[in-house]
């Protein structure tokens, strides 16, 4: 399964991207194809003061509801709405398909690399 | 997220969520199962297909072309012998004697309280040969249960569950795909009906029944490694029907459509019949005592039925089991059953509510993590198919 090198990771099977002080949030393809069809996603709203490790959201598939923490310390500036018609979209695209934007209010926590984030994959297989 | 293995609901209903004290049993299909890319779970101690690539997709392709299930985790327990027929009327609550050979029935066996310890489909085979089909989780109590009230009656007992495998192929095109195959004249099988075949020239009791709201057969294959050839034959001949391999994700939410009772959420055995609006499968008319009847006749005198409701979320927010369901912001009931609905494209349910609440007033939400959704009560099933 891909795990773009780009991007760093999360043990909660996150993805991040950081451009320009703000973190764009997904989850990562390993989940989404352990979840199954992706049918529902509460993202936080826009607005909303997110902190590392904290629930700001969920991930519905066919047959389980998962919580989102946020990654990052900050302030919530986008949520894609596009998954409100669409969240299949994040079985089908789970790099393209993300979730919200942060804006950092500090410096971003520590995130695996795509390297450290196979490993743990493969550790739950 | 959290780690997606760990959901906050079970990943698979209808099953106790208890730890696996062993590892589960794979069935005659695992290797096939494997190879097609199948996410396998331990369901009721058996290792089972979830669902091979998308769910969703595979429920679809059942309801418009066909799709093919392993169900080789059901129970399978035999009873021969000249008082067959009368050991079974009196171990369960319907009539089986009643039942004519080639022909199926659905009943349930409760315990001496009238509680449902599992519900069955019971094939008369012969004047003399029953095959009862239980639920994967159940199959041991069932079987346990059959040897000792046919204690007294001249019948045998024999739980085979481990010697069949069961093959289900269901929807629009199961006829056209299976017909090839068999030497059945499968227009002569009607619904709830089964008799001894060949599949793929492997002997077979097949049997026109399914838990899916279409049209299909379940193939009961004995010796259970010889599904290895009635599977991949039915594979073959599907393969530019629309035929697709589903695992039980879609099996779920199949049955969930059209309205079928699932044992541990719908059932249970806490409920009598009676209770669970199923008062209709006890057949009070037949001779002699049978098991729970003592119980079931005050049941049918004092049981507040309850009533079995659909609900269709107005949101996209899904609906799941042990939710409330309120009337006007009063509970007035609580969800058996909840899932997406691939077919109707919306969130769907079953609850029970009190037989006599007036559903068709008032304004219904279901209580999800503390918001309250938008519901409206539908008659049961959600999904017929054209006759």
């Amino acid at each position: 399964m891909s795990v773009p090198t780009e991007l760093g990771y999360t043990a909660e099977h996150e993805w991040v991207s950081i451009e320009d002080g703000v973190a764009t949030v997904g989850i990562t393809a390993f989940a989404a194809e352990s979840l199954g069809d992706i049918v529902y996603v509460e993202a936080p709203a826009t607005g909303t003061a997110v902190s590392a490790g904290q629930t700001c959201g969920e991930v519905e598939s066919t047959k389980s509801v998962s919580d989102v923490y946020s990654p990052v310390d900050g302030e919530v500036v986008e949520v894609n709405a596009d998954l409100e018609g669409e969240p299949e979209s994040i079985n089908s695209d789970p790099y393209g398909a993300w979730l919200f934007k942060v804006r950092l209010s500090g410096e971003p926590a520590a995130l695996l690399s795509a390297e450290e984030y196979t490993k743990l994959t493969e550790g739950e297989d | 997220m959290a780690t997606p293995m760990h959901d906050t609901t079970p990943i698979l209903s209808g099953v106790p969520m208890s730890e696996p004290t062993s590892a589960p049993r794979p069935t005659a299909l695992r290797a096939i199962h494997e190879k097609a890319g199948a996410a396998l779970v331990d369901f009721a101690g058996w290792l089972m297909p979830l669902r091979y690539d998308s769910e969703t997709a595979e429920h679809k392709a059942v309801r418009e072309a066909a799709g093919l299930f392993d169900l080789s985790h059901m129970g399978e327990i035999r009873l021969t012998g000249p008082d067959a027929a009368r050991a079974l009327d009196h171990a369960l609550v319907g009539h089986l004697s009643q039942v004519k050979p080639g022909k199926a029935r659905y009943t349930m066996i409760t315990n001496a309280d009238g509680g449902v310890m599992d519900d069955l489909i019971v094939y008369r085979l012969d004047e003399e040969e029953y095959l009862v089909v239980a639920n994967a989780a159940n199959a041991d109590v069932v079987a346990e249960a059959l040897l000792e009230r046919a204690a007294g009656f001249d019948v045998k007992v024999t739980d085979e569950s481990a010697e069949y495998s069961l093959i289900a192929v269901q929807g629009p095109r199961a006829v056209e795909i299976l017909a090839p195959l068999t030497d059945a004249d499968l227009d002569s099988i009607r619904y709830y009906a089964g008799y001894e075949h060949t599949v793929a020239g492997v002997p077979a009791l097949l049997a026109r029944t399914g838990y899916t709201g279409e049209d299909g057969f379940e193939i009961f294959v004995r010796p259970a490694d010889r599904a290895v050839e009635v599977w991949e034959a039915l594979a073959a001949a599907g393969a530019d029907k629309g035929l697709v391999p589903a695992g039980l994700s879609a099996r779920d939410t199949l049955r969930l459509e059209a309205g079928m009772p699932l044992y541990g959420q719908e059932l249970t055995s806490d409920l009598t019949p009676f209770d669970a609006g199923l008062g209709r499968v006890v057949k009070f008319d037949k001779e002699g005592d049978f098991v729970g009847r003592a119980a079931l006749e005050e049941a049918a005198r004092t049981a507040r039925p309850r009533r079995l409701i659909g609900l269709v979320a107005r949101g996209r927010r899904p609906l799941r089991r042990g939710q409330d369901v309120l009337r006007d912001g009063a509970v007035v009931g609580s969800i058996t059953s909840g899932a997406p609905s691939p077919t109707l494209g919306r969130p769907i349910a079953m609850a029970y509510v009190d037989g006599e609440l007036d559903t068709t007033t008032g304004a219904f939400t279901v209580d999800v993590r503390g918001r309250g959704e938008d519901v409206d009560v539908v008659e049961l099933p959600f999904y017929q198919r054209q006759a």
